[in-house]
Parts: C-alpha cells; sequence; structure tokens
C-alpha cells in the first residue's frame, strides 16, 4: 500500500466534513483495502466509517427492511429479520466472498465499489431498493451506471438501503470458480405489480434483464424462465467464459432461482 | 498514529503509519509469526485471526481498524487447561496438517465456525472453509478435524 | 525376558512436528529476521519478450532507504553466471541439447513477463518496493510466443538469438523401437488415436518462495535461509556453478517450508541474488515472493500437447504405442526441466501393461513463458494420462469394460523388462483393480447412473490404472541419462550416550512428516520409543549431505540411507554388547533394544552399549573406536514402481456444464508403509491436486502479447474443500525387492492417477451426447460447449 493519512470518523457529520478530492470512506474495506494492497488504488486520505453506530443495523419497518450501510454480509446472513422476510436476501450474503470476509466487508461498501461481479448489486437492483445517503434517496435502477461506477457524487455518504419486501425472491450464483465471484448470478423477485429480474457478472455492470421479467410477469414459472432467449450482445467474455455460454446461463439460473423462490 | 489494542489479551499500544496492514502489525512489529501471509488477494486464509471473536483475514484489515479491539492470533489460542485448543487437538490427532503453512489460519478460521455452526455437516463444513486454502492434505483430514472439534467442544 | 516391543513401523504415530505447527511456533524463512536486515524486492518485465535499450536506476538509487540497486550490467562485472540446468539431454542426433545462459537478472533481453530486471534492496519491504517503481526502463518490444505449437512454427517468434536455436527446439529425443512399433501398427485389428493437451498448472505451495542471506566477513562465509527441498544442491550449485565459491563456505539452512510439491527444488535467480548482494553490500537481505510473483516467477508445470496411438489386436490386446509429444520448457531451462518430459515421462509409458513395442519422440521448445519444471508427478502424470486415456478409448472402442481391457493388458509377471528401458521389480495389479471395483461399489454404477438420470444429471465412471517410477535414482542409470549429479540419500545416525537418537537426513521435508516416519524407521530397528529419536534435516551445516527431496524418494532412498547407516549402528553395537556379555559376537542377538546371548537370558540394553561407546572403560578399545555415529549413502539399484488402480465418479449437470466429482476411489501398492495416516494424507493431498487438474487449474497466457491471464488467485483456481467428496482408500502390499525397507514412496501417486480418472469419467458421462473430444480441465464451459457441438 501506498501510504495516506487515516481518520476514524465519529458520527455519520464528522464523515461527511473530511470528504474531499482523494479521500475514500472506508468500510469494512475488503474491496478497497485489496486493491490498495495490489497498488491499483491510492487515495490520499481514508476516512474510516466503519464505527459509526448509526450506520449499522437492521429494522424492518411495515413493508420495507432497512439495513445500515456499515451492516456487515455475516450480520444480514445471520439475521432472523432477513431470514424471514427476504430469505433470498440472507441467502445472498451468506454467498458473498467467504466466511471471513463476510465477518468484515459491508452491503455499503459492496455496493458503493459496484464490481460488475459483485453479489449485492444483483440483490439491490432484482429487488428495486433505494440506496438512501446524507444527501438523497436514489432508485436502485439509477444508481449503478457502470464498471465500478456509480450514481454517487463526490464525498456522498451511504447511509441506508431500503428493501421492498417481495412476494417472493431468490439468487442463484454460478461461481467463477477461482474469484468465487459471479461468473453470472441471477436475482429474481416477484412483486404484486410484477417480477424483477436482476444480472450480476455478465456485464460491465449489473442489469435487468427485460425479457425475463416480461416472461416472467405473465407466468411465474421455471419453465418459462427457460423458455427465454437472452442475447450474447453486450455481454462479457472473458476467459472464464465466453458471452454465449453466459447468454445461456441466465435464463438457466433464472428457472433455477424461480424454482427456489416458488 | 499511535494505535492501542488487545492482542491475546495483552495491551499493546504501538505507533504505526496507516498503511500497515494487521498482519504486519502482528507480524513485524509485535513479531508473531504463526499468522502467515500466502497470498495478496485476500483469499488463501493464511493470516487469518480473531477479531472480537470473529474470523478476519489480518492481511486485509488496516492495524487502524482494530483499535481498542481484541485480536487473538494463534499464539493465544489455548484450551480450557491451557494446553492446546480442542481444534488444534483434533489437527494433530485426524493429520490434518502437513506443511503446517496454512495451519493457524485454517485453525482460527475453524475455531470461529465452530462457534457460530457447532452442528455443521461435511458438506456444510466444506462450504465454510471457503476462505482457508490448503495445497497440501485435499482437505480430507482437516473436514474430519473439524467434526471431532465439534464433538468435543459440545461435551 | 523382555516382552517383544509394539510395533512401531505401520502404525499411525501421531506428528511430532505437528504441535509446533499448531501453535505458530514453525520456522518459515519469511519468519527469520536478521541482524542488519535489509529487504529485496525485484524489478520484473511486463513485457513477455524485450529488448533492453536502456536502465535509468538514478532515482531508486537515491530514494528513501535504499541500500543498493542492482541490474544485469552490476551482475555481468562480478562474472556471476547463470543458473545450470541440472540434467543434459542427448538429441536422436546424438547431440547435446541447446543450453541458451539462464542470468539472474536480465542481460539485453527479457524472455517472460516476471523475468528479473532489477533488485533493490532497502532497509523496509515498502521501501525497496517504492523505488522499485522509479526505476525507468526502457524496452524494445519483441514478438513473443508461448504455445509450444506456435513456437515451432516457420517464422515464430524467436526466443533465445542463438544461431542454433533460430527453430526455439531445445532437442528432440526420442526413445523406443520405432520400426517395431510401426510393423505392428500395420497389422493390428484396432488403432485408437487422441490428441491430448496436459494442462500447464502453477504449483502453488501455499508459502511463497523466499530467502534470507547473510555474508560473515570474520570467516568470508555465507548462511543462505531458503525455502528449498534440496538445501545441498541449492548450495552445490549455488557455490559451484554460478558465484564460483568454495562450497565449504556457504551454509544452506531451508527451514521449515511450506509446501514445495516441486516447484522448491529448484535453485532459482533470487536465491542467488540475494546471496551475491548480501556481501557486496554487506547486509543481510531477504527476499520473501508475493504471490503474484510466485504465479510469475515459479517453476511452472506439465504443458504438453501429444498425438498418441495405440495399436490392438482382435481379444482388445496391447500391441503398440506411438506418441509424439510437443513439450515447453519456458524461457530458460529450469534445474531439471529437460529430463521431465524425456527420462520421467517415456519411460513411463509402458503404464501397468505389457504393451510389447513403445515408440516416443519429444520436442523441447522454448518459449516466452516461466519456466516449466517438475510439478508433483513430474512427467508421470503426462505419461499416464495418455497411456490412460487410450486404454479407456480402447476399450470404448472394442466394447469391453474400462476394467477388463485394463485386465486383459496386465503384466503379471516379474521381474517385467518393459520396451522403455524400465525395469518393474513387482507389482499385483489384478488386486488394486479388484480391490478398487469393489470399495467403489462399481456394481451399484448403472442403478445410480438412472437415478442421475431422473433428475437430468449424466453420470461416468472412469478408470485410471497408474504406474510411476519413484525412489530417484541409481546414480549410474541416471548419469547415463545425462544426470549431471548423483542421486543417492545420505543418513547420519548419532546415537547419543544416554541411548537417544539423533538421526541426520539429506531428505527435506517441507510437510511429508519424515520427523515422524523416520523416526518410526529408526524407533522399531533400534528397539526404543518414538520420542526418543529426533529427525534433523534442511541444513547443510549439520546433515552430512543430501540430494533432497522430490519424485518421492525420501523413504525408498532417504529412509534406506538411515536404515543402512543402522545396520552400521547395529553391528557395532553388537560387538560392543558382546564385550560386555564376555560372549562371542556371532551369539549375541538384537532384537527390542535388547542385545542377548542367544539361547540364554543374559542381555545388555541398547542404552548399557552406547553409554559404554562414550564412556569407553569396559571397551574393545584394541578393536573398536569409541562412539556410536554412522553414516551411510545409499544408492539404490533400481527405481520403486508403485502402482495402482483409480476408480472416480462424475455427475454431470448438462445445463450448466458443471462437474461433480461424487466419489473418488483410490487403491495404492505403495509396498510397506511406514505410517498409514501420513501416506492417507499424502494420497488425499495428491488427488486433490490431480482433480484440480482435471477439472479447474490451468495457465493462461495471452498468445499474442504473452501476458500471463491468470497470475492471482481470482484468476487460477486451486481446489478448496467444496470443491472435492471424501476419497475412499485402500493399499495392497507387495513390498519393494530392492531396498531395506521395502517402501515405494506415496508423494505422487494422487497426482498421477487422477487427472486421467476424472477425464474418463466426464468423458463417458458425455459419449452418450456424442462427446469424444475434451481437454482438461473439463471446466463447464468446455463441457456444455462440447455437449451443443457434439
Amino acid at each position: 500500500m501506498y501510504r495516506f493519512e487515516y481518520a476514524q470518523a465519529s458520527s455519520i457529520q464528522d464523515a461527511t466534513a473530511q470528504a474531499g478530492e482523494d479521500v475514500a470512506y472506508l468500510g469494512g474495506g475488503q474491496s478497497l483495502l485489496g486493491a490498495m494492497r495490489l497498488r491499483l488504488a491510492a487515495p490520499e486520505k481514508l476516512v474510516d466509517i466503519g464505527r459509526i453506530a448509526d450506520l449499522r443495523g437492521i429494522k424492518n419497518s411495515g413493508d420495507t427492511l432497512n439495513i445500515g450501510a456499515m451492516t456487515t454480509h455475516a450480520a444480514v446472513a445471520a439475521d432472523e429479520t432477513v431470514r424471514s422476510q427476504i430469505p433470498a436476501l440472507a441467502d445472498l450474503a451468506r454467498g458473498i466472498g467467504d466466511r471471513q470476509v463476510r465477518n468484515v466487508g459491508t452491503i455499503g461498501g459492496s455496493i458503493a465499489n459496484n464490481d460488475p461481479a459483485a453479489d449485492y448489486p444483483a440483490g439491490v437492483l432484482g429487488l428495486g431498493a433505494t440506496i438512501v445517503t446524507d444527501q438523497r434517496r436514489i432508485r436502485a435502477d439509477d444508481f449503478f451506471t457502470g464498471m465500478y461506477e456509480t450514481a454517487l457524487k463526490p464525498g456522498e455518504l451511504i447511509l441506508q438501503l431500503s428493501f421492498p419486501v417481495p412476494e417472493s425472491a431468490a439468487y442463484i450464483k454460478f461461481k467463477q470458480e477461482a474469484s468465487r465471484y459471479a461468473l453470472v448470478g441471477v436475482f429474481v423477485a416477484r412483486f404484486d405489480d410484477g417480477v424483477r429480474v436482476a444480472v450480476t457478472g455478465a456485464g460491465p455492470a449489473v442489469f435487468r434483464c427485460e425479457p425475463l421479467e416480461q416472461a416472467l410477469s405473465g407466468d411465474f414459472s421455471a419453465d418459462a424462465a427457460r423458455k427465454v432467449t437472452v442475447s450474447p450482445d453486450d455481454l462479457s467474455s472473458d476467459i472464464h467464459a465466453a458471452a454465449d455460454y453466459r447468454a445461456h446461463l441466465i435464463p438457466v439460473l433464472a428457472s433455477r432461482a424461480v424454482a427456489k423462490a416458488a | 498514529m499511535d494505535l492501542s489494542l488487545s492482542i491475546n489479551g495483552d495491551s499493546v499500544t504501538v505507533d504505526v503509519p496507516p498503511n500497515t496492514t494487521l498482519a504486519q502489525l502482528i507480524r513485524d512489529e509485535l513479531h508473531m509469526t504463526g499468522t502467515h501471509v500466502g497470498c495478496d488477494t485476500t483469499q488463501c486464509g493464511a493470516c487469518t485471526v480473531l477479531l472480537d471473536g470473529e474470523a478476519v483475514k489480518a492481511c486485509n484489515l488496516l492495524a487502524l481498524q482494530c483499535a481498542d479491539r481484541d485480536v487473538t492470533t494463534i499464539e493465544g489460542l489455548k484450551g480450557e487447561n491451557g494446553g492446546m485448543h480442542p481444534v488444534q487437538e483434533a489437527f494433530k490427532d485426524l493429520h490434518g496438517l502437513q506443511c503446517g503453512f496454512c495451519t493457524p489460519g485454517m485453525v482460527m478460521s475453524i475455531v470461529d465456525l465452530c462457534n457460530r455452526v457447532p452442528d455443521a455437516n461435511e458438506q456444510q463444513i466444506r462450504e465454510q472453509l471457503d476462505g482457508n486454502y490448503c495445497r497440501c492434505t485435499g482437505y480430507q483430514n482437516i473436514v474430519r478435524a473439524v467434526q471431532q472439534a465439534q464433538q468435543n467442544l459440545r461435551t | 525376558m523382555n516382552d517383544a516391543l509394539p510395533k512401531v513401523v505401520g502404525t499411525a504415530v501421531k506428528r511430532k512436528e505437528d504441535e509446533r505447527f499448531l501453535t505458530g511456533r514453525g520456522q518459515y524463512t519469511d519468519d527469520i529476521t536478521l541482524p542488519h536486515q535489509t529487504y529485496a524486492s525485484f524489478l520484473r518485465s511486463p513485457h513477455a519478450h524485450a529488448r533492453i535499450v536502456s536502465i535509468d536506476a538514478a532515482e531508486a538509487k537515491s530514494a528513501p532507504g535504499v541500500v543498493a540497486v542492482y541490474t544485469g550490467e552490476d551482475v555481468a562485472a562480478d562474472s556471476v553466471n547463470g543458473v545450470p540446468c541440472g540434467w543434459q539431454i542427448t538429441d536422436v542426433d546424438g547431440e547435446p541439447m541447446k543450453e541458451p545462459p539462464h542470468p539472474i537478472l536480465a542481460q539485453g533481453k527479457v524472455r517472460y513477463v516476471g523475468d528479473a530486471v532489477a533488485m533493490v534492496i532497502a532497509e523496509t519491504q515498502e521501501q525497496a518496493r517504492d523505488a522499485a517503481e522509479t526505476i525507468m526502463v526502457d524496452y524494445e518490444e519483441l514478438p513473443a510466443v508461448t504455445s509450444v505449437r506456435k513456437a515451432l512454427e516457420q517464422g515464430a517468434p524467436v526466443v533465445h538469438d542463438d544461431n542454433d536455436l533460430q527453430d526455439n527446439k531445445c532437442y528432440t529425443w526420442s526413445l523406443g523401437d520405432k520400426d517395431a512399433v510401426d510393423q505392428a501398427f500395420s497389422g493390428a485389428a484396432h488403432v485408437v488415436s487422441l490428441d491430448l493437451e496436459n494442462n500447464r498448472l502453477i504449483p502453488n505451495a501455499i508459502e511463497p518462495r523466499a530467502a534470507n542471506a547473510q555474508y560473515n566477513a570474520p570467516d568470508d562465509s555465507y548462511t543462505l535461509y531458503v525455502a528449498n527441498q534440496n538445501p545441498h544442491v541449492e548450495r552445490l550449485l549455488m557455490s559451484a556453478f554460478v558465484l564460483g565459491l568454495p562450497e565449504h563456505k556457504v551454509r544452506v539452512v531451508s527451514p521449515d517450508v511450506g509446501g514445495g510439491f516441486g516447484s522448491k527444488i529448484y535453485l532459482y535467480p533470487e536465491d542467488v541474488c540475494v546471496t551475491w548482494a548480501a556481501r557486496k553490500c554487506g547486509r543481510a537481505v531477504k527476499w520473501t515472493g508475493e504471490r503474484s510473483e510466485s504465479f510469475m516467477s515459479d517453476a511452472h508445470g506439465r504443458d504438453h500437447y501429444t498425438h498418441c496411438e495405440m495399436a490392438l489386436d482382435d481379444n482388445g490386446k496391447f500391441l503398440a504405442m506411438r506418441v509424439h509429444t510437443t513439450a515447453n520448457l519456458g524461457a530458460y531451462l529450469s534445474t531439471f526441466s529437460t529430463c521431465i518430459p524425456t527420462i520421467l515421462y517415456a519411460t513411463l509409458l509402458a503404464g501397468q501393461y505389457a504393451t510389447p513395442a513403445i515408440y516416443c519422440e519429444v520436442d523441447a521448445v522454448f518459449t516466452n513463458t516461466a519456466p516449466v519444471d517438475a510439478y508433483r508427478g513430474a512427467g508421470r502424470p503426462e505419461a499416464n494420462y495418455v497411456i490412460e486415456r487410450l486404454a479407456t478409448e480402447a476399450a470404448w472402442k472394442i466394447g469391453v469394460g474400462q476394467d477388463e481391457i485394463r485386465r486383459r493388458n496386465f503384466i503379471s509377471e516379474f521381474p517385467y523388462q518393459t520396451p522403455v528401458a524400465l525395469q518393474y521389480d513387482i507389482g499385483d495389479y489384478g488386486q488394486c483393480l479388484d480391490k478398487a471395483n469393489k470399495l467403489a461399489e462399481v456394481d451399484g454404477f448403472e442403478q445410480r447412473k438412472k437415478e442421475s438420470a431422473s433428475k437430468g444429471l449424466l453420470r461416468g465412471i472412469g478408470y485410471s490404472s497408474y504406474i510411476e517410477a519413484c525412489g530417484l535414482a541409481p546414480s549410474n542409470v541416471a548419469g547415463a541419462l545425462g544426470a549431471r549429479a548423483g542421486l543417492y540419500e545420505v543418513g547420519e545416525v548419532r546415537v547419543n550416550p544416554t541411548g537417544s537418537v539423533t538421526v541426520f537426513t539429506g531428505s527435506h521435508s517441507h510437510g511429508q512428516g519424515h520427523e515422524t516416519t523416520f523416526a518410526q524407521v529408526v524407533a522399531e530397528r533400534l528397539g526404543m520409543d518414538v520420542d526418543n529419536v529426533d529427525v534433523v534435516h534442511g541444513d547443510t551445516g549439520r546433515v552430512p549431505f543430501g540430494m533432497g527431496t522430490y519424485g518421492s524418494r525420501s523413504i525408498s532412498v532417504g529412509g534406506a540411507a538411515i536404515a543402512r547407516a543402522m545396520d552400521k549402528i547395529v553391528d557395532k553395537a553388537t560387538k560392543i554388547a558382546a564385550h560386555l556379555l564376555e560372549a562371542s559376537e556371532a551369539d549375541v542377538e538384537f532384537a527390542n533394544g535388547q542385545f542377548t546371548i542367544k539361547g540364554t537370558d543374559k542381555s545388555v540394553s541398547f542404552g548399557d552399549v552406547s553409554l559404554a561407546a562414550y564412556v569407553p572403560h569396559n571397551y574393545p578399545l584394541d578393536k573398536l573406536e569409541p562412539g556410536l555415529n554412522e553414516t551411510a549413502f545409499y544408492d539404490p539399484t533400481n527405481f520403486t514402481y508403485p502402482a495402482g488402480t483409480y476408480i472416480c465418479e462424475v455427475e454431470i449437470d448438462p445445463d450448466t456444464g458443471t462437474v461433480d466429482v461424487d466419489r473418488f476411489t483410490a487403491v495404492d501398492d505403495f509396498g510397506t508403509i511406514i505410517n498409514p495416516m501420513i501416506v492417507e494424507g499424502q494420497v488425499h493431498g495428491g488427488l486433490a491436486q490431480g482433480i484440480g487438474q482435471a477439472l479447474i487449474e490451468r495457465t493462461v497466457y495471452d498468445e499474442e502479447s504473452g501476458q500471463l491471464l491468470t497470475g492471482s488467485y481470482m484468476d487460477y483456481a486451486i481446489p478448496r474443500a467444496d470443491n472435492l467428496p471424501s476419497f475412499k482408500l485402500d493399499t495392497v502390499c507387495t513390498p519393494c525387492t530392492h531396498n531395506p525397507l521395502g517402501t515405494k514412496g506415496c508423494g505422487e501417486a494422487g497426482a498421477i492417477g487422477a487427472p486421467s480418472a476424472v477425464m474418463n469419467a466426464v468423458l463417458d458421462a458425455l459419449r452418450e451426447r456424442g462427446v469424444t473430444q475434451l481437454d482438461m480441465p473439463a471446466t463447464p464451459e468446455r463441457v456444455w460447449r462440447a455437449l451443443q457441438t457434439a
């Protein structure tokens, strides 16, 4: 790691007050510190927001589930409220990284990083969550803007995520064997007004799969998902999988997600 | 920067640059070399220690993130009688280690696993070891060691 | 009278080394910090092939904390040689192989991504790395070639400029009777042929390579701590061939080593660099590889392309095999690289079968990739893959079972002279196969296949009956084949005055448990508790000499040396005992730690004898020297031949192409087993690596740029716990006929036999869908694609 300044923020206000050019918020740091160790990232200052109590915790308020940005993957996976309200989200969290990483990595950190193969973006977009920051509320549909890019402005801090509770939902991840990130991951969520399907790992950033949403909104069945054809255009090709294989996997995994959700 | 934390029950105060990882603090500053570093992508798990009782990868945490918290390394792991912990005993009994390099991290990870999922079956144990690489054992005896440790920790 | 002591050999004695490792008190190279320690960082080539136009290190030299910066020019100015190759292959034309220099820091050109260009030494690791980043190297990029097939094409980029290397070929080598093979093929009822890729692997010991060197000015000597599998060879090569130092002034210590699998056999440029630099800058210099450096610069394994054919008669009897292999050596010759695709490969092509005629030709090729050398199995997995894929294809072709085709062709009389140079001393291949069939519950396979089919899954079964040549090696044979060193092993047994024993062995343990296994061998023979025996290894300053650990040789050669040293101990101790008992030596027998006059109850204990040896007041000083300390050099008379049958069952999801290893059964004949617990562990580990090769591990270089695309754990998969099933193991025992312990070696078997068993199972599952060709690793995408195009 190159050298940098470090400050521990005692409150949300304290954190945002220290924001500035080349300043990064440090959550769990499981992605950021990894990149810094490889000298691929070099912020001049880290503001550690991991100790801010207001950013942690899980609350159920009516038909939404609110999760603080600094809630760890392990906490989400183990939380009884999440497991009863949106078990698919607990499931997703249980499959992120590995056990040690889940003990430290946070939901806010994950979606702010927006790794093209990360799991949480699929859950956040698939459930149509709202990202609450110190400045505004951002719909998931507007949040993930590109590879490692989000709608967050410099210095903007994610406070919590609000998830609408679906009728049913499931996430199926097909792992890239080395990294254990998603080679393709499909999150399917059924609401009374339709079905949302979000795909991670397959493109430059998480995206909604309209052909699947249409098919499943009409017929929420594994067969219906399986019959959908996804175009490989715009999907990723790399040493781990070509675009056509990823395109093939999307409806296969979607059908399994539907079966699991049902 | 000044940093105070507890390592294996001892209060420690040190002055470290912010870019010091917890693994560097333990190995280079505190000269406890049981915590190993085997990769640079936070995957192999050889550096696993307990932070407030939970398994974490010491290579991918800043030492400063651990201020005022409790860190337990392999050197601080003990059984009730002051000898080896049941997980360590099980590793020895069932040949759960060969070269020993991944072993401290593996053991610390499994202590956490046993606390968290005390009744994990074989498939769950294998899945829960996803953060620790071993290139020697093929994992079979590690899995058996976890099973024995679970049993011994229950009784 | 003494009761017989419980047997120690053959029992699962808990490992003596474990408590040290389990409590974090192992001492690996990076754990050692020397007085006046400095840290080295290597600047490595970002290009696969480039001319170095200039290097500007001025900024680095004045950077904070920097002690020294060295480049290829400094190395050349000091007349430091390149690292040597330890095995000279003779070409089909009778000419020696081509041996381009392998400088420790690049001279004029870089030839693979990761080739070391400069070394920066600083007060801290961070300062060394920071400074290395400031070095400006002006490269003139050159076209690169990474695949062996392309390297042999006309007009391919040339890796080494030498006139005789314009074709990139190190040698063409052959073994066997070509005419006899051609003749057998012309009259054969059936011929099966395959094109096989043996995928390139990166060994990935979890401890990265490391070296820490110190120069001791008062006596002009050096100490090198290094993560290495054979410290004496490291010292010999480095002092005699590279640095020109007197051997007695160099001590190489290989402390606890975190796995090797072959990758730590060799003398690496970094080891030489830190040793050379320690004197030059007068400070201890430590380098610890980062994982990304391991990926780039550890010697890789395998990387063969092979066309192979088998001729059979009407009854499925093998008549002949014809094999052509192109092997990738990488950019430079690593220590044993040249013997891997030749001596350790083609000589194994008979397998367990009485095939009368075999011919193999090998082209060994330079490319712009990391050097390729021995990795667990080293040549033998590649040979087994050829034979066992062919055997299974033959079974399918003539419509008999995979087990039946093997049984029909098994060698059943020993000793057996193969047509490819080796003479097998003993084995019982049929018994291994029968046991494996039973243990694998092969009878239930068809039922399990139906159950899988009902879930939409494909199930397949695959066999592999492997053989390996271990216990490397008879020195005269190895020498005739091009080895530039002997391959004996050394054991010293030091009986201390109070009767405890310290054993010094030239073998090196980096996970194999020698501290326990070797102690068992000694305890059994001398009738004492295992705790009274300590084993010392890995230090040229303490161990007389040694050739190290690789090729599953430790127990069969290193253990045999200890056994021979114990013969001398017992021999001398018997003389002393006879003196103490006032009996004739011929009347004294030794058992259970007691020397007894035959037919009487007059005896003296081993401890009393050892005390007498060191306190020789009542001692035959006119006939015997005092003391009880013996050394033996053991040179084997033949290789050992571990063999067995592995059966793998896979279940494949045709929708995703995912292959799940559902069952894996291994029945091995390792001869006499000293510690069954440790042997099982060795098999488990080998199987994991073999299954890894078959299903998930692969090394990808970009064919255009020569960049290593699988240069971290994010892109190179090694098996995790959830990739593997629990294995079912059993053994058969036909003791080796020519070493004193009857042992054969067990370290590599799993990695040798597993890949073909897995791939035969995968192809068995897929063939009902018309798939006939699939290379390792059988990744989901590859399997899915094969199903689409079948």
